[in-house]
């Protein structure tokens, strides 16, 4: 199923997570709308850009220090990915991830040296910035220490090129939440922008009730989107679930992002959360990346991109391994349309 | 009889019918049923309750180890167990149904398999 989107709504666009050869034009679509005006002259005072086009690309839970079952590849997926990105027409001009970046460990230097693994994966990425957000496997345990250590703060937010972006860290508590002092901030940050600024949130859990009873939830979930609902522009880009997903809320979208570890199995047909088992003939299946590009009839269209067989004995090019997405249109059971 | 006097007989009716009152209040509320469960990574014990409709429950939580979640969001319980006390939640299902608790509060590799199932009975 394809999800066609008008090239004049940002919004539907950032939603998309990846960005690799997106010929986006910003700029434009803003000219032809209302609030163009307002938005422009609004991000050049603030940070002395102008909106244009840009990509960006997202990346979910590599989870480096994991040796299956179910996957018995390690980092495989993680490098391939990297190296799918380098092959794209297109440079994103950065890069996120969006948590669980290590698998878990019992001993804190075995942990960091995960952590500097993913470090060493993630620079081979051909793009000027990355920024991350924890999972649980990376900060839950221990308050976010390491994680300081190695990436920096858990929460922070930046401007680019006209879309303001928002980093929520909603692990690091040990419980599934935000918390009232980050939720103080992110309302502080938002108050300086008009209703009708593009605006992308990208953290780990699903700020919704998913599904709880798998811990697919954010327990101050609704706090936080209820400080976003003024806004008219609001994008959620998270993982954690390792497998597609779109809701709206609202006035937001909400898209969860493929891991490039294992996927889990479908919450709407299943009882139990189970991780897919490993097919050594397709041993990328269900985990990869996505690809936003023009179509003939200018809108922008969502291609999913999965690692495949062919790309695990060498790559042989973004076009021959791009897939038409069939995903994204299954939607969870609480999806609003 | 004195001021003094007929003071403290006031206090003294007061009290009563303050006693009294609560006396009745107390008769018409079931007595909550107490289960207890130990939450250990990465299980709970027991790991299965049964509950009834309409009859109030207390569970008393308490953490053998690290710091544990206990959630069921169709009993609208989500609380962390810390160790050292008891955490004691009480509930009274509206219906009946069968539930898992979950742990969700991370406490480490095998978090995910914490779980506890709960049937409510009629």
């Amino acid at each position: 199923m394809k999800d066609r989107m008008d090239r004049r709504s940002f919004l539907k666009i950032s939603g998309m997570s990846v960005g690799i050869g997106v010929v986006y034009q910003f700029a434009p679509m803003l000219a032809r709308r209302a609030h163009a005006d307002q938005i422009t002259d609004f991000f050049k005072q603030v940070n002395g850009e102008s909106p244009q086009s840009f990509t960006f690309a997202q990346f979910s839970d590599p989870h480096v220090g994991f040796q299956g079952p179910p996957d018995p590849l390690g980092t495989k997926a993680f490098e391939n990915a990297v190296a799918l990105m380098n092959k794209a027409p297109q440079r994103p001009d950065f890069v996120i991830f969006t948590g669980d970046l290590t698998h878990d460990a019992d001993a804190r230097d075995v942990h960091a040296q995960r952590m500097a693994l993913f470090k060493s994966i993630s620079s081979r990425i051909n793009t000027p910035a990355i920024h991350t957000v924890p999972g649980e496997n990376d900060a839950a345990l221990d308050g976010g220490v390491l994680y300081r250590e190695h990436f920096g703060e858990t929460h922070y937010s930046f401007d680019h090129k006209g879309v303001h972006f928002i980093a929520l860290d909603n692990v690091s508590r040990g419980h599934p939440e935000v918390g009232a002092d980050q939720l103080a901030w992110m309302k502080a940050d938002l108050a300086r922008f008009p209703k009708t600024a593009p605006i992308v949130v990208f953290t780990h859990r699903p700020l919704f009730d998913l599904k709880p009873e798998w811990e697919w939830f954010t327990a101050d979930g609704d706090d936080v989107m209820n400080a976003l609902s003024p806004y008219e522009n609001v994008t959620v880009l998270y993982g954690h679930i390792h497998r597609h997903d779109f809701a709206q809320r609202g006035n937001a979208k909400h898209y969860a992002a493929q891991s490039l570890i294992f996927a889990f199995n479908d919450p709407a047909t299943n009882a139990d959360k189970k991780q897919m088992p490993f097919d050594k003939d397709q041993p990328f299946q269900g985990l990869g990346i996505r690809l936003v590009g023009d179509n003939p009839a200018g809108n922008l269209e969502l291609t999913e991109v999965e690692l495949t067989t062919q790309e695990f004995g060498g790559l042989s090019g973004i076009q021959q391994i791009s897939k038409p997405n069939e995903a994204l249109g299954r939607s969870s059971s609480n999806d609003a349309d | 009889m004195t001021r003094t006097n007929k003071f403290a007989a006031a206090i003294g009716i007061v009290v009563g019918v303050a006693t009294g009152a609560f006396a009745v209040h107390a008769s018409t509320e079931p007595t909550p049923q107490i289960i207890k469960i130990n939450a250990s990574k990465f299980h709970f014990d027991p790991d299965h309750i049964i509950l009834h409709k309409g009859q109030p429950v207390t569970l008393q939580l308490t953490s053998l180890d690290a710091t544990h979640g206990f959630m069921i969001r169709a009993l609208k319980i989500d609380t962390d167990i810390k160790p050292g006390k008891i955490t004691e939640v009480t509930v009274t299902p509206e219906a009946t149904g069968n539930y898992t608790a979950i742990c969700d509060h991370y406490c480490g590799l095998g978090h995910g398999m914490m779980k506890l199932k709960v049937n409510v009975e009629p």
